[in-house]
């Protein structure tokens, strides 16, 4: 009761906002020198230094307005329609806005860097629908095998090894869990059809699991005090596991692949100025700007496979990021409810047969 | 004097409002606020618990029963209910013994000022935040964490006591959150015992076995069983302590119903299985009650 209360608190609080942006809209649409984007904070988009360069050179002013989930994103866009002008989409979440008219296909002709994207990703159906693009893939990342220094895993299988007995962490998320069942299994990870396969599969790691992690700080710690060798872990966790914290941490690729998430960036619905948003999302996928944001700030792998290239050759994140693990068809897909459902209650199961 | 007071009465009560009115106005702050905090809340999640998926966005809303049938469908469930239930057994027991023992000790042992402030120390937990209080005991707990270290000091050959991740450690945190809620009670129930009582027991050669089994614990049961009570339904809904110092034993129906609402998105699933906990745990008190009735002072 209190989430329902507070999002319909937030969906009046976003309407009245809405009202206050269109009065102002007008006269800046009329100057022709603003745009409004929607993302998470202190996700790239925001870096001071690079709208300050992008004002400069296009002379479009950036405003921000922020969500905090996914799911708010999405609450968002329906309850401003009109209020923005770029938007930050999960792959997961792009097919969810398209249908729902939330978004427009993007127009790649106004987005030359587009160009340098890997066109099987581009072609992947969380992002084209019906064969039109409607966000340009900007950033990925993977869930796969982080160990111990010197550790090798060939295979998902190779988890299962008595050599890991007890010093395996899985990663408590019922999507990869089933994900990563699917690879063992040789199934398709966003609709695997022998589910129960799946479920052996997991229950097989049981000997080897130590413990389930929800969050990266509890696996930092856990994995300091070497309580676990090998676990499944996020590349971007990995990459500041070694970075920040000097964990004698490898992120490990199986020759199964790794499950992969990519963040898009669409055009919302009658957006109020559609050239700068595609001027920014052009802006956003130049390996000038990424290679700027990686090094200073750091950042997630740049669907621009130029602009990966671009990285410092020992830089971390590129040495973990290999264009080739970018693979579109494990890339994490929109399911329907019956079907989250179903992994979810396959996930829990697994989880009880553990404890035991 | 009768007389007199007669027609004084009459017109004070004709400026007074009816009894009813004063009655409705004072109690209406308390039940407007449970109206609204407690009632409005569980009817939604009750309503939700009917539905086929979270309403949410535009997707249509069917009602459904099927999540009620949850236990049946998802047999290893009823593994995790009883799990759940035993690890709400053994941390009311633990948390009885030593908070009974606590709470004699303050009674019989101390006085004023010190007494206290021994109180106030028994009260820290509550006014440290769950979480920290979790982790806390992690650190302790863990390999090459604070007792293994010691341990390790004490007995270098020996192997490691570190019992993190198990349902002991679990065990460990709850009674440590919720111990005062036991000592507190009990004190309560210890605190009105006559001294005198137990003077006359000891004058007529009753040991102190005696003593406890006949004296002491009946007449503190009240106190115990209102500990238990408070003690044992947080408990078994508990999901921190279970996920923290559980690892992948940490699995209860607290957990399941937080990953219903948090990981899975289906509130649904997540509220029919909180509405059948809350049935169990009613059906538990209904079956002792006769016991709950004589404890907290029905026939006393």
């Amino acid at each position: 009761m209190s989430n329902f209360s507070r999002r319909d608190t937030l969906r009046l609080l976003s309407a009245a906002i809405a009202a206050v942006g269109a009065s102002t809209a007008l006269p800046a649409r009329a100057a022709g020198g603003k745009i409004t984007v929607l993302n998470w904070k202190g996700y790239g988009t925001d870096e001071a230094w690079s709208l300050e360069a992008f004002q400069k050179a296009t002379g479009i002013e950036v405003v921000h307005d922020y969500f905090s989930s996914e799911a708010e994103s999405l609450t968002k866009m329906r309850t401003n329609p009109g209020a923005y002008d770029v938007v930050l989409l999960n792959s997961a979440r792009v097919s969810t806005a398209a249908t729902e008219g939330l978004i427009e296909p993007a127009d790649l002709s106004k987005v030359p860097n587009a160009a340098d994207v890997n066109p099987d990703l581009l072609a992947n159906p969380n992002f084209t629908i019906d064969g039109k693009g409607y966000a340009v893939p900007w950033v990925w990342g993977m869930t796969s095998i982080a160990a111990r220094e010197g550790i090798a895993i060939a295979s998902y299988k190779d988890l299962a090894a008595p050599a890991y007995a007890d010093r395996f962490a899985m990663d408590d998320d019922a999507m990869i869990a089933v994900a990563m069942g699917a690879l063992m299994t040789g199934q398709d990870i966003n609709d695997p059809q022998d589910l129960p396969a799946i479920t052996e599969a997991l229950k097989s790691l049981k000997p080897n699991v130590k413990m389930l992690w929800s969050s990266e700080d509890q696996w930092n710690k856990s994995f300091a005090a070497n309580e676990f060798d090998v676990s499944v872990f996020w590349s971007g966790g990995a990459v500041r596991s070694k970075r920040n914290a000097k964990l004698p941490v490898d992120f490990i690729v199986p020759t199964e692949g790794a499950i992969v998430w990519v963040d898009g960036l669409a055009m919302a619905t009658d957006a109020p100025n559609p050239e700068g948003a595609a001027a920014f999302i052009d802006w956003m996928i130049d390996p000038k700007f990424y290679v700027e944001w990686a090094t200073k700030v750091g950042a997630p792998a740049s669907a621009n496979a130029k602009a990966l290239a671009a990285l410092p050759a020992d830089d971390l994140s590129a040495q973990v990021h290999k264009p080739e693990y970018m693979v579109s068809k494990n890339v994490m897909s929109a399911m329907p409810d019956e079907r989250r459902e179903a992994f979810n209650n396959l996930w829990q199961e697994v989880k009880a047969f553990y404890a035991e | 004097m009768p007389n007199k007071a007669t027609p004084q009465r009459a017109s004070k009560g004709a400026r007074i409002l009816p009894q009813w009115v004063s009655t409705t106005a004072l109690l209406l702050p308390a039940y407007g606020w449970l109206t609204i905090a407690v009632f409005l809340p569980l009817l939604t999640m009750f309503l939700f618990s009917f539905m086929n998926k979270t309403p949410m966005g535009k997707a249509p809303i069917e009602f459904t029963l099927r999540h009620y049938r949850a236990f049946i469908d998802q047999p290893y469930l009823i593994k995790i209910a009883t799990n759940t239930l035993l690890m709400g057994l053994w941390t009311t027991l633990a948390c009885a013994i030593l908070g009974f023992l606590a709470a004699l000790a303050l009674v019989r042992c101390t006085h004023g000022a010190r007494r206290e402030t021994l109180l106030i120390l028994i009260l820290l937990p509550f006014w440290t935040n769950g979480l920290v209080r979790v982790f806390s005991w992690t650190m302790v707990l863990r390999e090459n964490g604070f007792l293994d270290n010691i341990w390790h000091w004490i007995a270098p050959a020996a192997g490691s006591i570190a019992i993190l991740y198990s349902r002991e450690a679990i065990v460990i945190g709850l009674v440590h959150g919720y111990l005062p809620y036991m000592i507190l009670t009990c004190y309560i129930a210890l605190v009105t015992i006559d001294d005198a009582i137990i003077e006359a027991a000891q004058s007529l050669g009753a040991r102190w076995w005696v003593i406890l089994t006949k004296i002491l614990i009946p007449l503190a049961a009240p106190g115990l069983i209102s500990g238990a009570v408070l003690t044992f339904v947080p408990v078994i809904g508990s999901f921190m302590e279970p996920r923290i110092l559980g690892g992948k034993v940490g699995v209860t129906m607290g957990t399941v119903i937080e990953d219903q609402f948090t990981q899975a998105f289906n509130w649904p699933l997540g509220a029919s299985l909180s509405f059948t906990l809350l049935a169990v745990t009613m059906a538990i008190f209904a079956t002792f009650s006769g016991v709950l009735r004589r404890g907290t002072g029905g026939t006393a």
